[in-house]
């Protein structure tokens, strides 16, 4: 079953219409309706087209949120042959918020980070809502580590509202933990990817995102703060997330824009959620290429290129 | 205390603060209560001298209290783009801006210098919370990057006084970006094996703690700061539950053994002096048990303000 977005909902009408018309022909053979529903099919492709030709800010942030838009554990799935996830930061705890092993690209075995949302209530929990603690970032630290050490490539897919604002995760050193991991980020001698497949919330992301080459989805958000946080510091109210939205300049073809965001990929029409083998399929070939181009650079020329990127941010604004 | 602290260092301060505030005006503890000096508070940089509650400074009057003789020099900081997302929430954010500038009478929440502390050549950066609450946008970024380039360019070590609400969201991602790139200063720091010390003062928060603020060599707190990612209130939302006396405070993030040391502002200068020194592989500092000069130009000197030529 489709999970309507609430600007959805005259799609949902006429898509809903176009089943129901279907599902009578199918309880009355006598019926034929095919030429009618037919009629709904085209008139709900055009809507979709114009939905999301033009995507608003906040609409692109609940698309990036769906619920059933591809999770990293999706992406892993299809793409990775020999996944092989390793658990733990040796430390206090495995975080379940953050997966992560060993796989093949293609030929190529590369580890894999990434923040897993779960796609169900009980998932949700045990996922933490893709809201790592600091163990799950010294869980990526533990694994980049490897990946340098055996000379690996790192992948890693975003996917996070932020890091967690728990007791214990304060306790444990949550900010140390996330300033660790971008220094570890910084230090490989590796090649280091990454595509923001949903959202990209604020610290907690940039943990695992201080790439080499930064991808984003079409859909895909990536902000300092969510613009509902936002709009309750800077508006005082924080119903005014749309307003905020716009303001935060946050979705993939502004940061392409900045310079944040490297490289955009199409997402299927209707958003990741409406086709997700293809989006997936997509993600593999942005990854495929981007660790391709950085083939045959030595370890200070990979780190060389990383620092000059995030030195060089900045130099271009964004017009009004 | 070194003679150099007792004897040069009242001298040259009453050299340059000759524009002190009137000798009546009061400042009031935010924690005790206790009417307070003016001049006695600014002596005493800024701790309640009944309570020994730490209240804000700014970095120019820390910096006149931590460098020889209340002198440095500032390093200048490469000038960002400004408003590079045309950012406006109730108010704009380039007004914003100015509102900052008039009320502090700074360019903007990072000030780096360079300069002596009991003669040991350092560069130092110190975040302005007064200055929109010292969030992190492009300049500190710049700042950062300034003041590492400047430390590895002379050998020095770099000390860092942080005090910030977190990002500046009003930079966007632009200001999140900042995160990597203090951090790529401070890997800079790291490979030149240049000591980088992080003072935490009230309050480091946020994008601030989650980057540059918690990665030094040695992290020291001034008492009572508040320390966190995820601040006390946005914890109390998510977690439902009040959360305990102290928490995130200094000397709790020292317990939980995110922290080297937790010293009074009082204390800092030597101590700094001394972990610096010694990081540097440098003699001890010059101490009091040197021979010092006479009492009684010391006095002459404190009496004697105007007398600017010693
Ligand atoms: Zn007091």
């Amino acid at each position: 079953m489709t999970n309507y977005l609430e600007f959805e909902k005259p799609l949902a009408e006429i898509e809903g219409k176009a089943e129901e018309l279907r599902a009578m022909a199918r309880a009355n053979e006598e019926m034929d309706v095919e030429k009618e529903a037919a009629a709904l099919d085209k008139k709900a492709a055009d809507m979709l087209a114009s939905l999301y030709g033009d995507l608003t800010p906040w609409r692109k942030c609940q698309v990036a949120r769906h619920p059933q838009r591809p999770h990293c554990r999706d992406y892993i799935n299809a793409l990775f042959t020999e996944y092989t996830p390793l658990a733990g930061d040796r430390n206090f705890a495995d975080d379940h918020a953050v997966m992560g092993g060993l796989g093949r690209l293609g030929d190529r075995p590369v580890v894999v980070i990434g923040h897993e949302k779960g796609n169900d209530t009980k998932s949700r929990i045990e996922r933490n809502f893709g809201m790592a603690r600091p163990e799950g970032y010294r869980k990526a630290i533990r694994l980049m580590d490897l990946a340098d050490r055996f000379g690996l490539p790192v992948i890693t897919l975003v996917d996070t509202p932020g890091a967690y604002p728990g007791k214990g995760a304060e306790e444990r050193g949550q900010s140390e933990a996330i300033a660790s991991s971008t220094a570890k980020c910084l230090q490989l001698g590796v090649p280091l990817v990454s595509v923001i497949i949903g959202e990209g919330g604020s610290g907690g992301a940039v943990a695992f995102a201080t790439a080499n080459k930064v991808a984003m989805l079409e859909h895909s958000i990536y902000s300092v703060i969510s613009p509902e946080g936002c709009a309750s510091i800077l508006w005082k109210d924080a119903e005014k997330m749309r307003e905020a939205a716009e303001a935060l300049r946050l979705t993939a073809q502004d940061l392409f824009e900045l310079g944040v965001c490297d490289q955009i990929i199409r997402e299927p029409l209707g958003g990741a959620h409406r086709a997700a083998e293809d989006t997936i399929a997509s993600v593999g070939t942005a990854l495929q290429t981007m660790l391709a181009d950085m083939d045959g650079m030595d370890a200070n020329a990979l780190r060389a290129d990383r620092r000059s990127k995030y030195l060089e941010l900045g130099s271009r604004g964004l017009a009004a | 205390m070194n003679w150099i602290s007792n004897y040069v260092r009242p001298r040259i301060n009453s050299i340059f603060s000759r524009r002190e505030v009137p000798e009546n005006l009061w400042t009031k503890c935010d924690d005790c209560g206790t009417m307070l000096f003016h001049r006695e508070l600014t002596e005493n940089l800024n701790v309640c001298t009944n309570c020994q509650h730490h209240m804000p400074i700014t970095p120019r009057a820390r910096f006149e209290g931590l460098f020889d003789g209340g002198i440095f020099v500032e390093v200048d900081v490469p000038e960002p783009l400004a408003d590079p997302l045309q950012f406006r929430d109730q108010k704009k954010y380039v007004d914003r801006i100015k509102d900052a500038r008039r009320n502090t009478a700074e360019k903007e929440a990072m000030l780096v210098v360079e300069g002596e502390i009991g003669r040991t050549p350092v560069v130092a950066a110190g975040q302005d919370f007064s200055f929109m609450a010292g969030s992190m946008g492009m300049y500190v970024g710049n700042a950062i990057i300034a003041a590492a380039e400047r430390a590895v360019e002379l050998r020095r070590p770099l000390i860092l006084f942080s005090a910030a609400g977190g990002a500046r969201m009003q930079e966007g991602i632009l200001s999140l970006m900042q995160m990597p790139r203090t951090t790529v200063a401070v890997e800079m720091l790291k490979e030149a094996n240049l000591p980088y010390i992080v003072v935490l003062t009230h309050p480091t928060t946020g994008g601030v703690t989650a980057s540059y603020a918690m990665l030094g060599d040695v992290q020291i707190a001034e008492p009572g700061a508040l320390i966190c990612f995820a601040g006390p209130r946005v914890i109390e939302q998510t977690i439902r539950e009040k959360l305990p006396e102290g928490f995130q405070r200094a000397e709790y993030l020292l317990d939980h053994g995110m922290l080297d040391r937790v010293t009074p502002r009082g204390e800092m200068r030597d101590e700094l002096i001394t972990i610096v020194r010694m990081l540097m592989k440098l003699d001890p500092a010059v101490s009091g048990d040197l021979p010092s000069p006479a009492d009684d130009v010391a006095e002459a000197a404190e009496d004697a303000p105007d007398d600017a030529n010693v």
